[in-house]
């Protein structure tokens, strides 16, 4: 009776997502699925092991699980042994720890590698700088190679890492562009930096993923991936053309509102952390940060 | 006069859900007042129940306490859930949305989760392991009456003085006056801080029961596995708490006296605040889920009528899993660029305390092979505990393969997964043990097929609420944000999401229903032993007597009540009148209702900044600890004729 119904249930769970998935556009609105950089893609593939290994110990147990309910009900005649002392049986629970443990190890050696393989910028790359500060409730993006600033919008160019050095103005969020790679945290009197890439030309959105208050849902952002020849020339163009960034523009931003995109020539250099926690952000790599010498 | 009202209702508590809940708290305590008047109730509440130190009473009442959290939690659920039903929704603002999903989610951990698993503590532990109380009975009560007043003072911000709303985490610098002038923060900050130290106090109560107060004949390896589970989980409460305790108080002070521990103004450090959050937060989720994989242990072996399949490998499984439950608690906050040794460590550790739940698992299911499994109410929470909470491990191990996380943190797969670990492990379980102690607890039996329907609704809103979420987070939705536009493809889903609560939400009210039509019409429990049980505790009558035991029995097996049964020596219950002796048990006191009473003041003192009556709490409770420590009458002996006539009325006297 509730076996006919647990399957009706489940039968129902996956028609409903599959509604649910064929209703949502056919599956472009899965970002996370749908990488359109290296990082994302490295993700992804972990993603993919995690839950194919997952699977098949979710089906293991369902199956079993199964079984035990089908087979070992009381009802009247049924033919299935009774041992109410059976408790322990040696091989069927090494079996259970070795069945863990190998799971385990399947998802443990991708992890470990790609930890540290995507904590680093490949050898060989030089990655654009981007400077990323958090607001009340904006992103402030300020390039310290190009000297430009923008809120809310940036332009990267395509097949090239970019590095985003996060830090706040502001209570806590995340700066998290679902299809280029993972998210990381801004925090006020902290640099943090993330690496990511865009290997193909394309709108990306951006948001935080931490919330900061009334205005969080505000905090979300584009991220424009060209050419390099179209990024220089996106570049020429905000320096010739747009206004200056100036101390008293940047006490604007912190007022706490949310607004559209904005370009900037130029910026303060005192509007973002030039040193913390005695690590110098000029462009360094992760791993490679050296204390500032005094 | 004006600024005064200013304080106690600033816009945030004139709104119309407000004013509504201020005339619905009004009516129902003038209803709760009438009838106690009308009835002569008055003195029957304080003697029977406010002072009392019983702990089957003192768990019943944490029961009703949780039961009417849940509903509050609850209710805080459906109305984000409606909020989130369609895309650019304004039902509620963003300012509302916010208190609601902090209170949601205090209120469910602290004031619903926790006094739910001390509800099953108090009714369950002296009667399993054959003890006449706990170690420390007044303790206990101080315990409950410092949860309850908190829970109060918690749940008046809603209608006095606006509601905390930077999260059930409440991450500074959002919790700074900066950026969150009001009073809200102070509450949850002062809620928290009083129920841990109820919280600490039980954990040390629980420890030293199970350790010192055991039947003869139960050593540690023959305890029942809730035994075993409530005693790591008491050991995870103590080092648990106090960083939780510590970083409140640290707020705390930022906030009302300018200090500099997490202010970003004054050179504060807030990850040090997020670091001592999930020190306490990881344990916790332990402690919320391992008092359920006793009750699990407990239920499937008895509705299998069979012993726990490997119970040696279950107590070596918990241990392992309250000692690495200590090691994972960065897997928190993996995107808080700690760099990626230290990640890894803890990517690595959260995958291995996955082995000993997964081992846990597979031995239920053992439990259930070769045996004969009853369909009961009780029995069916918790099989569906089994393929639920699987998911939820599982989704839990993909959070903890760290660069996948960096994707997942804070998105609604994450929110996905703890709900389905809190709702599929905690819930289910606690309900489970709610449908089996029922008949010890109260004397009657809960009616089976209301209580099916219940399960039924809640079990399967469940799935149709949080699968969807599991997508949602895939399409890149996070967590808090209080609308969303059309453009995501986030609609459909979130339209599933809503319906599958509010199923959830049916579910619960015939559960409740299912509570008090049993209370009146339920069958009567004469045997003490409804389910043919196998620990203990069903050997005593149902309710127990006040003594719980009339002679100590004494352990000779694992399942002590199934082997005295199987031995044909049923009549071990009933007693000789000549082995009757004296009992001494502990006297009711009002001290620890007044200790709480103390601490409540005191607390609106603080949230409010009126340091006067903050004295006047403190000098209450300095008194109740003066007057409590010189009181040496807190014993009372019950003389064996009133015991004889007792067991005489219950047919458990021999001869």
């Amino acid at each position: 009776m509730s076996l006919k119904r647990s399957k009706r249930a489940i039968r129902f769970t996956v028609l409903a997502l599959a509604i649910g998935l064929s209703v949502s556009g056919c599956g472009n609105d899965f970002v996370i699925l749908h990488p359109a950089g290296p990082v994302a893609a490295s993700e992804l593939n972990l993603i993919e092991i995690t839950a194919a290994t997952m699977i098949v110990i979710i089906l293991l147990v369902w199956v079993l699980f199964g079984i035990a309910l089908v087979r070992f009900r009381e009802k009247p005649g049924n033919q299935a042994p009774y041992r109410p002392l059976w408790d322990h049986n040696r091989a069927l629970e090494l079996g259970v720890i070795a069945v863990s443990v190998v799971a385990a190890t399947i998802i443990a050696i991708p992890t470990w590698n790609k930890t540290f393989a995507l904590d680093r910028i490949p050898a060989g790359k030089t990655p654009i700088v981007i400077d990323v500060t958090s607001l009340d409730w904006k992103w402030l993006f300020e390039y310290p190679g190009q000297h430009i600033a923008t809120v809310n919008y940036i332009d990267v160019p395509t097949n090239r890492p970019v590095l985003f050095e996060l830090t706040a103005n502001s209570p806590m969020n995340t700066f998290w562009v679902p299809q280029l790679g993972g998210m990381e945290y801004t925090m006020p009197s902290e640099v943090l930096p993330l690496w990511l890439e865009a290997s193909k030309p394309g709108l990306y959105w951006g948001r935080s993923g931490n919330f900061s208050g009334s205005g969080f849902v505000h905090m979300t952002f584009d991220v424009h991936a060209v050419s390099q020849a179209a990024f220089d020339t996106w570049v020429h163009t905000v320096r010739t053309t747009k206004p200056p960034m100036t101390m008293a523009d940047y006490r604007q931003l912190l007022k706490f509102n949310w607004i559209a995109p904005r370009y900037y020539s130029a910026y303060p250099a005192a509007t973002f952390p030039a040193e913390t926690h005695g690590f110098t952000l000029e462009g360094g790599m992760y791993m490679e940060m050296q204390p500032t010498p005094k | 006069m004006s600024s005064l009202l200013a304080q106690l209702f600033p816009p945030s508590t004139t709104r119309n859900m407000e004013l509504s809940a201020d005339v619905l708290i009004i009516l129902t305590s003038a209803a709760i007042i009438y009838y106690l008047t009308r009835w002569h109730r008055w003195k029957y509440l304080w003697r029977e129940w406010l002072t009392t130190v019983d702990h089957k009473k003192i768990g019943i009442m944490y029961l009703i306490a949780a039961v009417t959290m849940l509903f509050r939690g609850g209710v805080d659920a459906l109305l984000l859930r409606a909020q989130l039903a369609v895309p650019n929704n304004h039902f509620l603002g963003p300012l509302h949305y916010d208190e609601i999903f902090t209170t949601h989610g205090t209120i469910m951990i602290f004031f619903m989760a926790m006094p739910l698993i001390f509800a099953m503590f108090n009714i369950a532990i002296p009667l399993m392991i054959g003890a006449r109380d706990v170690a420390f009975p007044r303790l206990n009560a101080i315990s409950f009456w410092l949860f309850a007043f908190a829970g109060f003072l918690f749940n008046i911000s809603f209608v006095i003085g606006g509601s905390p709303n930077a999260g059930w985490t409440s991450y500074p610098p959002l919790t700074e006056l900066a950026f969150n002038p009001g009073v809200g923060q102070n509450y949850y900050l002062m809620a928290l801080i009083v129920t841990g130290i109820g919280t600490t106090a039980t954990g040390i109560n629980f420890l030293v029961t199970i350790l010192r107060m055991r039947a003869p004949g139960m050593t540690l390896m023959r305890m029942p596995m809730f035994a075993w589970t409530t005693l790591v989980t008491s050991v995870l409460i103590l080092f648990a708490f106090p960083p939780l305790t510590v970083a409140m108080v640290l707020t705390l002070f930022d906030r009302l006296f300018g200090t500099a521990f997490f202010t970003i103004g004054r050179g504060g450090m807030p990850m040090m605040y997020v670091n001592l959050f999930w020190l306490f937060g990881h344990p916790e989720v332990y402690i919320l889920v391992l008092p359920s994989f006793g009750i699990f242990s407990e239920v499937v072996a008895t509705f299998s009528r069979k012993k726990l399949f490997g119970y040696s490998t279950m107590v070596y499984s918990v241990l392992a899993i309250t000692f690495l439950s200590y090691g994972t608690w960065v897997h928190h906050f993996f995107t808080m660029g700690a760099g990626a040794a230290v990640n890894v460590f803890f990517g690595l550790s959260t995958i291995l305390i996955a082995i000993p739940t997964g081992i846990k698992i597979f031995n239920w299911i053992f439990t259930m092979w070769n045996g004969r499994i009853k369909m009961t109410v009780a029995m069916m929470w918790a099989l569906a505990f089994i393929p639920t909470f699987v998911v939820g491990g599982a989704t839990g191990v993909m959070l903890g393969a760290v660069p996948a996380d960096y994707q997942f943190h804070n998105s609604y797969f994450l929110i996905a997964h703890f709900h389905n670990v809190i709702i599929g492990g905690t819930v289910f379980g606690l309900l489970s043990g709610v449908y089996y102690w029922w008949p010890k607890m109260t004397g009657r039996l809960l009616n089976e097929r209301q209580g099916k329907w219940a399960f039924w609704l809640f079990f399967l809103g469940f799935w149709v609420t949080f699968m969807p979420q599991y997508a949602l987070g895939f399409m890149g939705m996070t967590r808090r944000m209080y609308t969303y536009s059309h453009g995501f493809g986030w609609s459909s889903l979130n339209l599933m999401s809503t319906i599958g609560a509010f199923v959830m939400g049916a579910g619960f009210v015939v559960m409740v229903y299912n509570f008090v039509w049993s209370q009146i019409h339920g069958e009567i429990d004469v045997t003490g032993d409804p389910w043919d049980g196998r620990t203990l505790e069903w050997s005593t009558p149902s309710p127990a007597p006040e003594y719980n035991f009339a002679r100590i029995p004494v352990v000779t097996d694992r399942d002590a009540w199934w082997a005295i049964k199987q031995d044909h020596k049923s009549n071990v219950i009933q007693i000789k009148p000549q082995e009757i002796q004296d009992i001494e048990l502990p006297k009711s006191s009002a001290i620890p209702f007044l200790m709480g009473l103390s601490f409540f003041v005191f607390s609106v003192g603080m949230v409010f900044s009126w340091w006067w009556i903050a004295v006047v709490g403190f000098l209450g409770f300095v008194v109740c600890m003066l007057v409590g420590t010189f009181d040496y009458d807190d014993h009372k002996e019950v003389p064996r004729q009133v015991i004889q006539n007792t067991e005489s009325a219950l047919g458990r006297l021999q001869g």
